[in-house]
């Protein structure tokens, strides 16, 4: 069962909401938390817990090898991303665009391109009883997020598999991480604020998880503050809103402390329990 | 001296593109003939990675001696140009490539 939370705009609460929802669910069962916002993975700041593994991660680019180069173009005209350049006698590469699909390696009839590993970023693993935490981070100048979002997946799987419960902390936006992120997860959570600004970027997430045929429900965070529009708009749309986080100080204290809330504010757990009974119905309507 | 112009038109009157990956058009002056040509480069504007060597690429396919540009070129691009060999001159903003040209010439950029 893999349940990510997601959202269209920046700081409405994703990492709030996976932390307490993993650890509170901890409680009773195993849970893996997945940090995939790997361009600032903050998951991390709310958890205690010891880091048992630390992985270096590499993707695949490649290196141009003057002598056996006849200066063809194939190569630069395979890539989309600008990241292989001919200018006159050389060949220029930019590892940071560089997607890794191989293009121009494989195309290259001298081999002149071959692939060699390049550290992109790192993993860690760490453990809390039932709780355990997978953080992806990328090196500071990386621009692609996507093959670590990717890597870190195929650990997870191989690492946990079976039928264990799976959250993942996902980057903000609708942009390629959040559809690498979202594209194989049973169920999206999407949190937003009651803001024209939320709401407006709610409604791209809305319509991203459509596009991806994803089951997804809404939770608003800070409920209280802006407007009517999106209960309004979820009511419109028969879209399930799973919970309302009251804006409450001591919510917001409690983040800036680096703790959870969900043993300190009673209010904020009845919303967790509503979403917890909503994923277990779910997960054993699939079950079953 | 073959003199490049990142601008936002074809002509002596556009105002310069202060961008340099993303610049709308080259205008391109050779000083020896006086003749005066340009290269639209708008189909940048819908790359999401990497125009700043693509454009790059495509200035060294002129063999111009100098860049006139207004921000100055961002890293990657940077990377590329200073293979080149090419004069970039920054800080032409908010102006006509004809007054860029005339302020190069007076020595007013650099």
């Amino acid at each position: 069962m893999k349940i990510a939370i997601a959202s269209g705009k920046g700081g409405t609460g994703k990492t709030t909401l996976s932390t307490n929802l993993a650890s509170y669910l901890s409680e009773i069962e195993q849970v893996v938390l997945t940090d995939l916002d790997v361009e600032e993975p903050n998951s991390g700041l709310f958890l205690s817990g010891n880091r048992e593994i630390k992985e270096d991660k590499f993707k695949m680019v490649p290196q141009w090898i003057e002598d056996k180069c006849t200066l063809c173009g194939i190569c630069q005209k395979v890539c989309n991303f600008h990241a292989v350049i001919q200018l006159g006698k050389m060949i220029m590469v930019f590892p940071e665009l560089c997607h890794g699909c191989y293009a121009c390696s494989e195309l290259c009839p001298e081999s002149a391109l071959p692939m060699i590993p390049k550290k992109m970023g790192e993993l860690n693993y760490s453990r809390d009883r039932n709780l355990h935490f997978i953080e992806s981070r990328l090196d500071v100048g990386e621009e692609q997020a996507v093959p670590l979002i990717r890597q870190t997946k195929d650990y997870i799987d191989r690492t946990f598999p079976g039928d264990t419960v799976h959250i993942y902390d996902s980057p903000p936006g609708t942009s390629c991480p959040v559809i690498e992120v979202t594209k194989d997860v049973d169920f999206v959570i999407l949190i937003t604020e009651p803001t024209p600004f939320g709401f407006h970027d709610l409604k791209l997430a809305v319509e991203t998880m459509r596009e991806l045929k994803k089951p997804f429900g809404v939770v608003i965070n800070r409920d209280g503050i802006g407007n009517q529009d999106v209960v309004d708009f979820c009511k419109c749309e028969k879209i399930t809103l799973l919970a309302k986080i009251p804006n409450d100080r001591r919510i917001a204290e409690l983040c800036s402390l680096g703790k959870l809330i969900y043993n300190e504010v009673p209010e904020f757990r009845r919303e967790l329990d509503k979403i917890i009974t909503y994923i277990m119905t779910i997960k054993n309507y699939k079950q079953a | 001296m073959k003199i490049v112009f990142t601008t936002k038109g074809d002509n002596w009157d556009s105002i310069m593109d202060p961008r340099f990956g993303r610049t709308e058009f080259f205008l391109i002056y050779d000083e020896d003939k006086d003749e005066l040509a340009h290269y639209d480069n708008r189909e940048a504007a819908s790359d999401a990675h990497g125009a700043g060597p693509k454009t790059a690429q495509k200035l060294f396919e002129f063999h111009p001696d100098v860049l006139i540009t207004g921000n100055g070129p961002g890293g990657n691009a940077a990377a590329v140009l200073e293979k080149t060999g090419i004069r970039i001159i920054t800080g032409a903003a908010d102006m006509t490539a004809k007054e860029a040209y005339e302020k190069y010439r007076r020595g007013e950029l650099n």
